[in-house]
Parts: structure tokens; C-alpha cells; sequence
């Protein structure tokens, strides 16, 4: 419950009052205050206070607390998808920090209830974790921790073959398929002139036998599903042969990814969203004079550059602050795009300022996909000194390959479809009509990653309980790697028989 | 805290139920530091549960900053995280200090404290101003307990006046620092590096032994404070170098080991007595010894003289292309069980960690 001293609920109402000010429409924002540790337990718990018991909690919280030790890393902020929305700030920090942190955190909370991809997730998540968490201890007391743990195991190994777009989707893919085949029963017969000698030349054995035969061949050619399926942890649940609680298990799994999946498909976007209005509410309303070296010493490691890595905070921000400009003066439409002139596009000022309401609109409806796709243009890249590195085999370090515009977007966007993670679908259940699992990987010019490949095939496996096989493309050579309970083995195939058509140019393997 | 048993049981798993797991992670976790002013990994176990995702060598990704194609970044690392939660975490580079870097060292390889030798340990003797007496030279005079002994002196024959608050010490009442003799133990400890840089022990093997030998160092000088490293270098003959050349050395030519045991024996006898030295000879080779005799005299050596008079002997095998890798098995054959001496193959990078774990994994 809120803990605030005086001192900085004071500081709460002013900032909410400015937030509000500013435009900002949040949910009611609760701000507790707790020690380092509890920060480490509510960050190993994704921000939650209650979570199922979980060993990959621990190994968070471990690496929280370590590297909090050794003056690697802390935690300034943490804030929940909920409504109300709960926020921490953490004891011991200086004032200016913690007036940062509220800043901060309203505009993720104006953010959370905002923006579109937020729209179906379950905003009493706080409750529905709690309940999760009952549910999951209910089962080990029945049926064994270790037993139910192994099966949390594996179904987390699964846990990004999610349909990140389902929850949008106003025609998810139906049951078992549409029934739709109904075409011609009449099975095949031979030719007979006369009706009396009709059950001579097709007798009842031979037109039964005809019969069956087609049947068989209809529910062959019947693929199932009908279309791939990239909700792979549904498509499981639904037909996998698990047990009551196991399939329990894993729809509490599949809940809380989609609940966390628009998190990731819109890192940029709200941290850059959140870090706009951080700095512009601080320096405008509340920092005092004494706080703004400690300010400015934050605000810029928040945004640092890294040569090895891409910082959503300050791509996000530099992102807005430019749509914010180029609204403003008009630098957008068909006059803007279509003048290539260096002198006239560097003085184009319209005076139009609609700066402001873009950016709401932005935050409203894009996520970092179209976002990025829609407002990273040329000109940002270039100020904002962008690269694409890779790996040198050569030199057996990352090297700055291209600062080319097109690559470097095409390299963004392709980290931030499906959040970076490979697709995955079922192609078909019933596989060489063996009843086995066939899975396609998209291959977009990357492999995977063969050992974790294998081990994910042998969970799939221990829930499917027939043999999985996989199409993907290592090496360059069209792979169907299978595993049948025993082993996994490697089966060349063309390379054309499931490379994706046309989508596969995106940059991956550009500048070779 | 319900934490604490998902903690409880992450560590339960690592060091029993999954254990290959998390060996598998900590070869990957690179804890290596280089020297001064450079960056610093710092492992902690981790069980990374499988899914489908990317090979990280192909990878690559975006970053922002100077520089022109084909200028190194650096190492990535895990990339840019879960989608989880929204928590702002800065990453700090460390700023540890090699003895905290030490002790992470040994928290994470749960290397036991070293037991300098008992009885071989020197009495220093020092002196140390702490009692007081009531004589001693003016220089020395202790003003404080002096005043108060007059003071108490005016006050209990009722000479104190308040309101003129003189006190005029007489000779009974001064007081003067004396010193006491106290004896110390002291242990004393150095380190003898030897290593093979023939021909056949390339960059890469050396580069091995620097990281290693850098963390033996660190470690012992936890232990010991006045510690003292020593290095030989040899091929066919050895000879002492400075640490720079240590490292930068590459001759050609063949490799007679027991030169370098030769050099140490005479090093040793020379300037470390055993009865108040704590020696630890390490060397370093890729196996090849020129002849099956000479591999039998260092043996002679190493019984007769080293497991005598030093804490623990160690042979670190470094694997390289051309060693046979022939002295490891001759070492093995001939002190099987003996605790004195302690043997560890190191194969490539990742196998440095449990070479210093059974380097230093004995305490001794």
C-alpha cells in the first residue's frame, strides 16, 4: 500500500498535477515505496508481487541482487500494466531521482492505457498473477513440485511460439477446421451397359472397398491444421494429449506471454514515450536549481549511446522529439517528401504546430514496427549516428559492417518483427500421415541457434508425444530436422521446397 | 519470502540436479578479466532454458556511435533482453578492484582460504607505542594523561578551584609513551611461473596462461601480502625474465623441461628458505618434452625437491596443435593420488575456470 513520506506524496500530487497538465491520461497510479531487495524480487517476478513458484525467478532475482552488489546495475523504476497501475520507487535514492522515476512512470502509464496493443491486455493482471500462482501450487501439493516444475520447463521452452497479432485478430483460426471437403462421395466405379449387370462388374465388396479408399485419401488430403498455425502454445493446448492440469499449466504460460508480449512490441515506442516526457516535465516544472548536474548525469546515462548495442530510450525519444519538429514546421506530406533541395528543406518551417498532437496520435496507434517504419527516416538515422555491426569471422569480433540507411532499417525492423525471435508455426499434426508434428521455421536469411534448436524439438516432443520434425534452412541447405523420442537427425531437403517466398530479403546477410 | 525459495531451489539445481547446465553456462560466462583499466565479466550461474532462437554469430545487430565500417564494437553480450517487464536498468561497468575481484573469483569457484603453513611461519618482531610509564624521555611525554593525572591529584586534596582553574603538574604526575615489543607471524609466499615457449606453444596457449596466471595471482595475494612472483621461461635451456617478456616470448627450438625445474631448485635454494617461504612452482607447457629421460629427471626433480619443500606443485597442460600432450600422462603415471602435486589439463578458454578451481581448490 502507498508509503510515501509527506515529503514526496507532495512531490506525487505536483507531478500528477503536471502530467495531467501536459495531456497525459493515466490510469490511477499507486507508488510504493521498498528496499533494494524487494525491487530485485518484485524485477525477478517481472514486476509482479506474486508469481508460481519458479526457479527462474530465483536465478533473476540472483543476477539482480549480484550485480546490484557489485555496483553493476540497479533498478530505478519498475511499473506494472494494471489498473490501477502500480509503480516502485526505490528507498535511498536521491530526491531528484525519485521525482524523475514518478515523471517517468506517468508517461508509461498514460502509455499502458493508451496505446492500441495495450487494448486486450487483462489490466487486472495483478490478480490474475496471484491467482495463477495459487493455481500452480495447487498442483505441485497434488501432483509433486519436481513433476509439475519439469512440465513448467517445458512449456516455457515454448513460450515465444505465440501469434503476437491473435489477440487482434477478429477471425482466429477456428477448432478442427471447417468440415468442407464434401466434394464427390461417389466413388470410383466401373463401366457396366446394362443395369443387371451392374452388380456383377461392381459388387458389393469391390464398390465398399472403393469406398474406403477414398475416404482415406479425403482425410489425407484434409491437411490439419488447414492453415499454419503460429499460435503453436494454443494449437498444443487444444491437441496435444496432456492431462486436465497440465493443460492448465500451459494456458496460464500462453496468458502471461501475451499479457508481456505488447511490452516487447512496443519497447521503443513507451520508453521512448516515457523518457520525452521525463525530460520534458523535469526541466520545465519540476527540477529545482540544485538538481539538475545529478539530473543531467542521469537523464544522460539513460539515454547513452552504445556502440554495441541499440538503446529504446534514446532512439524512442530522439524518434518523438523528431515527429514532434517535423510536425511542427510542417516537414511531412507530399511537398515535403517530393523537395530535394538541401537549402530549402534545411529553413522549412510551415509554423504549423501540430507537433503535440502527432505525437499523441503516434503514441495512440503504432507499434515499434510501424513506428519506425513510418517515422525512421534518413535524416534521423544519419544524426543519430546509427550502424549495423556483425560478426567477422575473420577477426572473431563484431565489427561495424554498414552505415548504410536502408540496412540499418531494415536490420531494426527485422529485430523487432516478432520481437527478434524467429517464427515458428505448425504446418501439420498429422505429418506423413504418421500422426507426427510438422513445424516450419520462416528462415529470413538467419539460423537458428542448432543446439537450443534441438533441445526446443525435444520439448515439443515430450508434449506432442509423437515425433516432431522442423523445416529450416542451416548452412544455406534446406534442413528437416527430426526428433522421434531417440534422436535428432538432419535430413537434406531442397532449398526451395520451404524457404518463404519473398521474405527472406531483408537485410540479414546485406553488404556481403 | 517466497523468493528465496525459488532462489533456494535455482541453486539446488545448480549444484546438483542440472548441473551440466550450469557448467555449460559458466565455460560461456567468460569471467576472465584482462589487466588494469580494462573491462571486466563477471560470471554468475545461469540455466538458460531452450527455445528457438537465433545463433548469436550471425546476428549482429544495430548500435550508435562513431567509428567506420570494420571498426570492432565489441562484445554484444546477451543482446538487448526479454520482453518482461518495463524496468529501467542501467548496466555500470565495474569498477572492481583486483582483491574484490578476487573474492568474487573465489565466491564463484568456492575456493576454500589458504592455511599458510604452520609452523614454517616467521616471528617478526615490531615494536608498538600502546602502554605508558612514568619515566621516559621528554619527546616523549603523553600531555593528555599527564594533565588528567593532575588534575585528579588537585581535585582529591581539594587545591581544584573552579573559578581558577590552574593546574601546575608536578614530577609524580607526568607520564610517557613506552613501547612494547609485540611479535608478528608473517607468512611469506612467492610464486614461481615457469612456462615452455618453444616453437610449439603459440599465442593463443600463451594468451591462456596470462589469463590464468593473472588469476592464481590475484587470488594468493589475497592470502598473502607480501607475495613475490617469479618467472622462468624455457625451451632447451631457461632462463628468468621480467613479467612483460614473460608473456611476449616465443623461441623456437626444442624443449627440455627439466631446465626450467633446474633454474627453480637453484632459485629456491637460494633465496627462499621452505622454513619461511610458502612456495608455489606452476608451470605451464603444451606435453612435449625432448627426451623420455628428461621427463624422468624433472620427475626426480619434482619428487626429490619441489613436493619437499613447496606447499604444492602444479602442472598446467595447455592444449595446442602440435603438443602430444606426452608430460601430463608421464605425471599422472608417477604420483597418482599424491596431494602434493596437483595436474590440470586446460583445453581451451573455457576450461581455464576449472584449472585455477583445481589449482586452488585444495587450499594449500
Amino acid at each position: 500500500m502507498p508509503n510515501l513520506t509527506p515529503e514526496l506524496e507532495a512531490e506525487r500530487v505536483r507531478i500528477q498535477g503536471y502530467a495531467k497538465g501536459a495531456g497525459l491520461d493515466c490510469f490511477e497510479t499507486i507508488f510504493e515505496m521498498v528496499s533494494y531487495d524487494q525491487i530485485n524480487q518484485f524485477a525477478a517476478y517481472g514486476g509482479f508481487p506474486v508469481r508460481y513458484p519458479h526457479w527462474r525467478f530465483g536465478m533473476e532475482y540472483e543476477h539482480l541482487s549480484k550485480s546490484y552488489e557489485y555496483g553493476l546495475s540497479k533498478i530505478y523504476e519498475m511499473v506494472i500494466n494494471n489498473d490501477p497501475c502500480y509503480a516502485y520507487l526505490m528507498e535511498g535514492n536521491l530526491m531528484m531521482d525519485q521525482k524523475l522515476v514518478m515523471a517517468h512512470v506517468f508517461g508509461h502509464c498514460d502509455f499502458f492505457k493508451n496505446n492500441v496493443w495495450f487494448a486486450k491486455t487483462n489490466r487486472k493482471m495483478m490478480d490474475a498473477m496471484a491467482n495463477h500462482a495459487t493455481r500452480i501450487r495447487r498442483y505441485m501439493d497434488r501432483y509433486g513440485v519436481d513433476i509439475v516444475e519439469d512440465f513448467i520447463d517445458k512449456c516455457l521452452s515454448l513460450e515465444n511460439l505465440i501469434d503476437r497479432y491473435a489477440p487482434y485478430n477478429e477471425n482466429p483460426q477456428g477448432g478442427r477446421g471447417s468440415t468442407s471437403s464434401e466434394s464427390s462421395d461417389k466413388p470410383f466405379l466401373l463401366r457396366y451397359e446394362k443395369e443387371y449387370m451392374r452388380n456383377y462388374i461392381n459388387p458389393p465388396e469391390f464398390v465398399a472397398e472403393q469406398k474406403r479408399k477414398l475416404a482415406e485419401s479425403a482425410a489425407r488430403d484434409q491437411k490439419f491444421p488447414p492453415r499454419p498455425e503460429r499460435d503453436v502454445l494454443k494449437f498444443l493446448m487444444s491437441f496435444a494429449p496432456l492431462q486436465e492440469w497440465q493443460q492448465d499449466v500451459l494456458s496460464i504460460i500462453r496468458d502471461e506471454a501475451y499479457y508481456f508480449a505488447p511490452q516487447g512490441m512496443t519497447k521503443t515506442m513507451n520508453e521512448g514515450w516515457a523518457s520525452y516526457w521525463h525530460t520534458t516535465l523535469m526541466t520545465t516544472k519540476i527540477l529545482n536549481d540544485s538538481e539538475v548536474i545529478d539530473y543531467a548525469d542521469h537523464h544522460s546515462g539513460t539515454v547513452a549511446m552504445h556502440p554495441q548495442s541499440y538503446n529504446p530510450y534514446k532512439v524512442g525519444i530522439e524518434l518523438f522529439r523528431d515527429i514532434e519538429m517535423r510536425w511542427n514546421k510542417g516537414q511531412f506530406g507530399r511537398e515535403w517528401e517530393e523537395c530535394d533541395d538541401v537549402n530549402e528543406r534545411r529553413v522549412w518551417d510551415k509554423k504549423l504546430m501540430l507537433g503535440k498532437e502527432k505525437i499523441f496520435e503516434v503514441r495512440k496507434i503504432y507499434n515499434d514496427v510501424t513506428f519506425v517504419d513510418e517515422f525512421f527516416t534518413e535524416d534521423f538515422c544519419i544524426r543519430n549516428k546509427l550502424f549495423v555491426y556483425k560478426f567477422n569471422k575473420k577477426t572473431q569480433q563484431f565489427e561495424i559492417d554498414t552505415r548504410d540507411f536502408k540496412a540499418i532499417k531494415a536490420k531494426l525492423l527485422f529485430h523487432m518483427t516478432n520481437f527478434g525471435q524467429p517464427i515458428i508455426r505448425v504446418e501439420d499434426a498429422n505429418f506423413e500421415n504418421r500422426g507426427e508434428m510438422l513445424l516450419s521455421h520462416m528462415w529470413e536469411g538467419i539460423d537458428l541457434q542448432p543446439d537450443f534448436m534441438n533441445e526446443t524439438l525435444k520439448n515439443v516432443y515430450a508434449l506432442w508425444t509423437r515425433p516432431v520434425n522442423l523445416t529450416t534452412v542451416m548452412d544455406k541447405e534446406g534442413q528437416l530436422v527430426r526428433y522421434d523420442g531417440q534422436e535428432v537427425k538432419m535430413i537434406k531437403i531442397g532449398p526451395e521446397t520451404h524457404l518463404p517466398a519473398g521474405e527472406g530479403d531483408d537485410g540479414g546477410d546485406s553488404g556481403n | 519470502m517466497p523468493i528465496k525459495e525459488d532462489q533456494g531451489r535455482f541453486r539446488a539445481i545448480i549444484k546438483g540436479r542440472i548441473k551440466e547446465n550450469f557448467r555449460k553456462y559458466v565455460s560461456q560466462g567468460e569471467m576472465i578479466g584482462k589487466r588494469e583499466n580494462e573491462f571486466v565479466k563477471i560470471p554468475i550461474p545461469q540455466i538458460d532454458i531452450p527455445n528457438f532462437r537465433y545463433g548469436p554469430k550471425q546476428k549482429g545487430g544495430v548500435g550508435q556511435g562513431e567509428g567506420k565500417p570494420g571498426d570492432s564494437v565489441g562484445d554484444p553480450g546477451d543482446g538487448q533482453g526479454q520482453a518482461g517487464d518495463q524496468s529501467g536498468e542501467h548496466m555500470l561497468e565495474a569498477e572492481l578492484t583486483i582483491d574484490e575481484l578476487a573474492e568474487i573469483l573465489g565466491e564463484a569457484l568456492e575456493l576454500p582460504r589458504i592455511e599458510p603453513k604452520g609452523t614454517k611461519n616467521v616471528e617478526t618482531t615490531k615494536n608498538k607505542y600502546s602502554g605508558l610509564s612514568p619515566v621516559g624521555p621528554e619527546g616523549l611525554r603523553h600531555f593528555r594523561s599527564s594533565y588528567k593525572r593532575a588534575l585528579k591529584r588537585y581535585i582529591t586534596s581539594g587545591m581544584y578551584d573552579p573559578e581558577d582553574p590552574i593546574v601546575v603538574p608536578i614530577r609524580r604526575d607526568f607520564q610517557y609513551r613506552t613501547f612494547k615489543t609485540v611479535s608478528k607471524p608473517m607468512t611469506r609466499a612467492v610464486i614461481i611461473y615457469m612456462m615452455d615457449v618453444s616453437g610449439s606453444m603459440g599465442d593463443e596457449q600463451k594468451e591462456i596462461v596470462r589469463l590464468e596466471s593473472f588469476w592464481i595471482n590475484a587470488w594468493l595475494k589475497k592470502h598473502y601480502k607480501g607475495l613475490e612472483s617469479r618467472f622462468i621461461i624455457h625451451d632447451a635451456a631457461a632462463k628468468e625474465v621480467d613479467e612483460d617478456t614473460f608473456f611476449r616470448t616465443s623461441e623456437s627450438g626444442g624443449t627440455l623441461i627439466s631446465s626450467a625445474y633446474k633454474l627453480a631448485q637453484e632459485m629456491i635454494e637460494k633465496e627462499y628458505p621452505p622454513a619461511e617461504w610458502n612456495i608455489y612452482p606452476f608451470h605451464f607447457s603444451d606435453g612435449d618434452n625432448w627426451s623420455g629421460e628428461d621427463t624422468r629427471l624433472c620427475i626426480r626433480i619434482i619428487r626429490d625437491f619441489f613436493l619437499q619443500n613447496c606447499n604444492v606443485f602444479c602442472y598446467g597442460q595447455v592444449e595446442s596443435k602440435y603438443g602430444s600432450g606426452q608430460f601430463l600422462k608421464d605425471l599422472q603415471k608417477d604420483f597418482p593420488n599424491d596431494e602434493r602435486i596437483i595436474l590440470s589439463q586446460i583445453e581451451n578458454r573455457d576450461k581455464i575456470l576449472d584449472s585455477i578451481k583445481a589449482f586452488l581448490g585444495k587450499g594449500k
